[in-house]
């Protein structure tokens, strides 16, 4: 047979894609389940290990069951919208460890394309946020894990922020990205970085969050930046605060019901703050 | 034809190394070997690739267009590749976080494409199997070793253990911070080199 004839080679090259096609489709479904499981168990220990960061009682190793720990000392998992209102909750998989849900950054991915669009305006978009709200109780007390997620400066950036009883305080936090720059921007999910973050509040009065290059000097509400990795200090500074706003209705509501609980006056006055929101 | 075979399967290890004579497969081997475990795994991984992709094409070898050959051997690496590149996603999750994208980037080694077109193409499936094979043994056993020192200097561990004693550290001993970075690396393959040349004086140019 003539294999240079041009019927030939066409026949050829379109089995030869067919097959191979064939033989990646199987493989990419026959181990996709298994994929989706280390993605969710990493966002899982991800999400614990800012939970836990302050505790001294409880440590995520590297050896650590998290999805049984999760289950655990998870007591609430749910989204909330732009608005601070419940809107769906997620397994926490008390009765199974294998139905826990957590939302991967595939889904952060999707609300901060939401946000996007509402901070080019289009509010009407508020109500159909699902963000992502976790809460432990570790050593007696309520810790709330929420995630941000933005771009870094070749990729995704995205974080777990761990945040007291008071909404405000951060307890700890672990970030993560996609493809910063090893041994610059990548320090972010290093250990000396993220651990200037307990104690930490997301504003001081007017000022808001901010990773700040030259150094913090202290401020409640800073933290140093990465020498030589300015663009990615400075983006994960952004997104911090540009998440945390969109959560701050949810933590002034959650307040405002720890509050009903101790005295049913103040209500008038958190939904006077609550219209403002809308507004 | 066993002692054929033979030679097949030693020559790439140090005598026609891949990396060290042939000079293919450097940018890899810079960017992988910051750490000895991630150097492994991306051994095992360009071991396999070459040496299924060196069989496969071999098989085929009769069969391909020649106007074609190149896309043909570019798909059948390609394949291999994002297969590798799948199973680690799949059973060895951490791993392939830390070498993200340098798996992927396999497809354009050149030790890969090399040995397919000069050796896999010409011969029969099984000496063309052992032949890929021996290339990426040939080029792993560079990159542990690349590694190895890499790691000692620049971390002070090995397979992520701690090696140097915390005493070492107390009397004033730093981490190479240097060895961390890319340049490093060409400079201890530079010195891999010289040590290769030193002891084959064949390799060295009048």
């Amino acid at each position: 047979m003539n294999t240079n004839s041009n019927t030939y080679t066409v026949i050829y090259s379109t089995v030869l894609v067919v097959v191979v096609a064939a033989v990646l489709a199987f493989a990419a479904m026959s181990l996709k389940p298994r994929q989706d499981e280390n993605i969710k168990i990493e966002t899982i220990s991800k999400v614990l290990m800012a939970a836990t960061q302050s505790s001294s009682s409880v440590k995520v190793e590297e050896d650590t069951d998290v999805m049984a720990l999760y289950a655990e000392k998870v007591s609430e998992a749910f989204y909330v919208d732009g608005y601070g209102k419940a809107a769906g909750e997620m397994n926490t998989g008390k009765d199974n460890v294998k139905d826990i849900v957590v939302a991967t950054t595939g889904d952060l991915k999707k609300q901060n394309d939401i946000i996007k669009q509402i901070e080019n305006g289009n509010t009407d978009l508020l109500a159909s946020l699902r963000l992502p709200v976790y809460i432990f109780s570790i050593d007696g007390k309520d810790i709330t894990v929420i995630p941000c997620y933005g771009a870094g400066l070749w990729g995704p950036i995205w974080g777990y922020i761990a945040v007291a009883e008071d909404g405000q305080t951060i307890e700890g936090a672990i970030f993560d990205h996609k493809s910063e720059t090893p041994g610059l921007g990548a320090k972010i999910a290093e250990e000396p970085f993220y651990s200037q973050f307990p104690g930490k509040k997301f504003s001081d009065g007017d000022v808001k969050f901010s990773v700040v290059k030259g150094g913090a000097n202290g401020d409640i509400s800073g933290v140093d930046a990465i020498s030589g990795a300015t663009i990615t200090s400075r983006a994960l500074g952004s997104t911090i605060n540009t998440w945390a706003k969109y959560y701050e209705p949810y933590f002034k509501s959650a307040a405002a019901a720890a509050q009903d609980e101790e005295c049913c006056g103040c209500c008038e006055e958190t939904e006077e703050t609550a219209n403002n929101e809308e507004e | 034809m066993k002692d054929n075979l033979k030679e097949v399967l030693l020559k790439p290890i140090f005598k026609g190394n891949p990396i060290t004579v042939l000079v293919l497969g450097i940018c890899s081997s810079l960017a992988v070997t910051v750490q000895l475990k991630g150097a492994l795994v991306m051994a095992l991984s360009v071991i396999i690739v070459t040496g299924l992709s060196s069989l496969v094409v071999s098989m085929l070898r009769n069969s391909i267009p020649n106007r074609i050959r190149i896309i043909v051997q570019l798909v059948v690496v390609a394949l291999m590749v994002i297969l590798v590149d799948q199973v680690l996603k799949a059973y060895a999750y951490s791993i392939s976080k830390t070498l993200s994208v340098y798996i992927g980037l396999i497809i354009t080694n050149c030790i890969v494409m090399g040995r397919i077109e000069a050796y896999a193409l010409g011969n029969k499936p099984i000496p063309s199997l052992l032949d890929g094979l021996a290339n990426g043994a040939g080029y792993g056993i560079i990159l542990v070793v690349v590694a190895f020192f890499r790691e000692l200097l620049g971390s002070g561990s090995l397979f992520g253990y701690q090696v140097i004693p915390q005493s070492f550290y107390e009397a004033g001993y730093m981490n190479n911070g240097l060895m961390i970075l890319p340049p490093m690396a060409l400079v201890l393959l530079g010195c891999i080199v010289w040590i290769q040349r030193s002891i084959q004086k064949d390799l060295q140019e009048k």
